[in-house]
């Protein structure tokens, strides 16, 4: 499997990471070669083998569905680049 | 003054409790120490304030004769952990000025310790990364040299400040976290020790996350004893981590006898690596006498998927990568890109991650979104989680026919020079983890250990790789192994 740069092109749009057009072809070839390293697993006999999902055999715990720490807007809010009236403010997403 | 800082947490702790030194000479001492280290670059965000109010607090409690072992200890924190009000940046432009407004459960279990936090410790950007090249704040530097040789050298990576704050004396430990060796590697090449436990035994709760499954805090310490003391503070059953386990925490330090008679220690033949220096396998060849000397039966052994470890490695972290790091959007917090008139919302996401991520995250990033997308995650994602299984199944198995501790080495070659590596493709940087990646894919703890010196005067440390929550023991054979090895080397003073 080789990666041309308008797959690279794709992946950075799905990965929302703009790129620029002529940092691509670089990109493509950088994913070559860890996707040429990655390859080596297709060696592996993986026959009847269930993924891994969790090392250590356990049940992921479960809790009450309740608000446990509510009323904290202004820490929520502290960190943001544009907080304004209590929300998250952001470019326009609808026209 | 500055002769405080070389002390261990055990020494110190002792000191403290007869009252021959106090928490605040000791953190003044280690503030000095950190302020005439810059050429380091370890210490990122220095905290004097909060360091000389906890001090302070620290000898209060000490006075009252209830003081835990960690009471009053100078520690670094890796920026990766979330500290209050506190820059913690993981190294990455992208949380520029963030300020948590909550503590991570390892750091809260080390200040209700009483410990004594006196800065931020470099790293690399979002801990990915073997040489701490990566990050935002620059190369943290490797008090370690050649010889008389200038050339600076990589502390490792990814918990390099961690490392060089350590191996340099700025203060008595740090925290670390390791995801593919980012506590076991930069402890081999700084002379340090440090100890990744079992996946689950310390809780990921405010530790900004690289790849959740394989992620796991640690202490980095001056010796063994050290690292049982600081570990037993930082473990804890943590309510607000799912894969935290429910378990007592041992007494570690207790565990450590010194006797490992009627041991069985396994040496995995797949550990030999082509091109490897003589000196690490002299080096691996000593430390299976040692623990011979000490009693215990050495044995072969043999764990065939190691090959595919670290490709394993390089699918399952950058698709978890690609996931925790989707957080990053320029709303919550940090950076956030300046847009051009008429960019709307996905511009600012395409611009922000462009700017506030560096080379090697979005490089990640954006192969776990390839191994993730539709087409691709059964030939790349699930095939490396079967692989991941039998990863695993091969330590299962030699555990099961009774080996106790595996012994290998820590890495396949001493520090490099900072920027040698600047031309070799990412795949040759990899290669830093291929003794250490296999423990997080089984989620199994790991120590290292400095075990000698090579030609040219550096640090080189074993690893030794134990049972599933037996951390206890495992510690207790790193001590016995500490003990027959004898390192004592530091490094000369330049910085």
């Amino acid at each position: 499997m080789s990666i041309d740069t308008a797959t690279a092109a794709r992946v950075a749009k799905l990965a929302r990471i703009k790129v620029e057009d002529d940092a691509l072809p670089a990109l493509a070839q950088e994913f070559n070669t860890i996707l040429g390293f990655i390859e080596q697993l297709n060696e592996v006999d993986v026959e009847g083998i269930e993924p891994m999902t969790s090392v250590t055999p356990q049940r992921l715990k479960r809790r009450e569905d309740v608000v446990t720490e509510g009323d904290q807007q202004d820490k929520v809010l502290k960190n943001a680049p544009d907080a304004r009236e209590g929300f998250f403010a952001v470019p326009k997403v609808v026209e | 003054m500055s002769e405080l800082t070389k002390l261990t947490i055990a020494e110190a702790r002792d000191a403290l409790r007869k009252g021959d030194v106090t928490s605040v000479e000791l953190t003044e001492a280690s503030l000095k120490a950190i302020d005439a280290a810059d050429a380091l670059n370890a210490f990122v965000h220095k905290t004097p304030e909060i360091a000389m109010e906890r001090a302070r607090a620290a000898d209060e409690r000490l006075k009252a004769g209830d003081a835990p072992a960690m009471c009053g200890i100078p520690v670094g924190i890796k920026d990766l952990f979330c500290t209050k009000g506190v820059e913690s940046q993981a190294a990455s432009r992208i949380l520029e000025g963030f300020k948590p407004e909550y503590e991570s459960t390892i750091s809260q279990n080390l200040i209700d310790a009483g410990a004594v936090m006196v800065g931020k410790l470099n790293m690399d950007e979002f801990a990915m990364g073997s040489s701490n090249e990566t990050s935002t704040y620059g190369n943290a530097v490797n008090p370690w040299r050649r010889g008389n040789d200038e050339a600076q050298l990589t502390p490792g990576g990814s918990s390099g400040g961690s490392a060089s704050a350590v191996a340099a004396d700025l203060c008595l430990a740090a925290t670390g976290t390791d995801t593919g060796g980012s506590i076991r590697q930069p402890a081999a090449f700084t002379g340090i020790t440090g100890i990744k436990p079992t996946y689950g035994r310390c809780s990921r709760w405010g530790t900004i996350a690289f790849a959740s499954s394989l992620d796991q805090a640690g202490p980095m310490t001056k010796d063994v004893r050290d690292a049982a003391i600081m570990l037993e503070a930082m473990c804890s059953h943590d309510p607000k981590d799912s894969t935290s386990v429910d378990l007592a925490v041992p007494d570690f330090e207790a565990a450590l006898t010194g006797d490992i008679k009627g041991k069985t220690i396994g040496i995995p033949k797949e550990y030999h690596m082509d091109g490897m220096p003589d000196e690490i396998e002299d080096l691996w060849t000593r430390g299976k006498e040692m623990l011979a000397d000490a009693g215990a039966k050495v044995v072969d052994i043999t764990l065939p998927h190691t090959k595919y470890a670290l490709p394993a490695y390089y699918v399952i972290a950058p698709a978890e990568a690609s996931s925790n790091l989707a957080r990053y959007d320029g709303v919550r917090y940090g950076h956030r890109a300046k847009l051009a008139q008429g960019d709307g919302i996905t511009e600012m996401y395409e611009k922000t991650r462009a700017e506030g991520f560096g080379a090697e995250v979005q490089r990640r990033v954006m192969v776990g979104t390839y191994v993730l997308s539709a087409g691709f995650y059964d030939a790349y994602y699930n095939r490396a989680r079967k692989v991941r299984a039998l990863i695993k199944r091969d330590f299962d198995e030699v555990f099961a026919v009774g080996v106790d501790a595996i012994l290998t080495p820590a890495t396949p070659s001493a520090a490099f020079g900072l920027g040698e590596m600047k031309d070799a493709d990412p795949v040759q940087m990899y290669l830093n983890d291929v003794f250490t990646v296999t423990v997080n894919l089984a989620g199994l703890p790991g120590i290292a250990v400095p075990a000698g010196l090579d030609k040219q005067g550096l640090p080189l440390g074993l690893q030794l790789i134990g049972k599933p929550w037996e951390e206890a023991d495992l510690l207790n054979t790193a001590y016995a192994l500490e003990k027959a090895a004898g390192f004592v080397a530091k490094p000369a003073k330049w910085w």
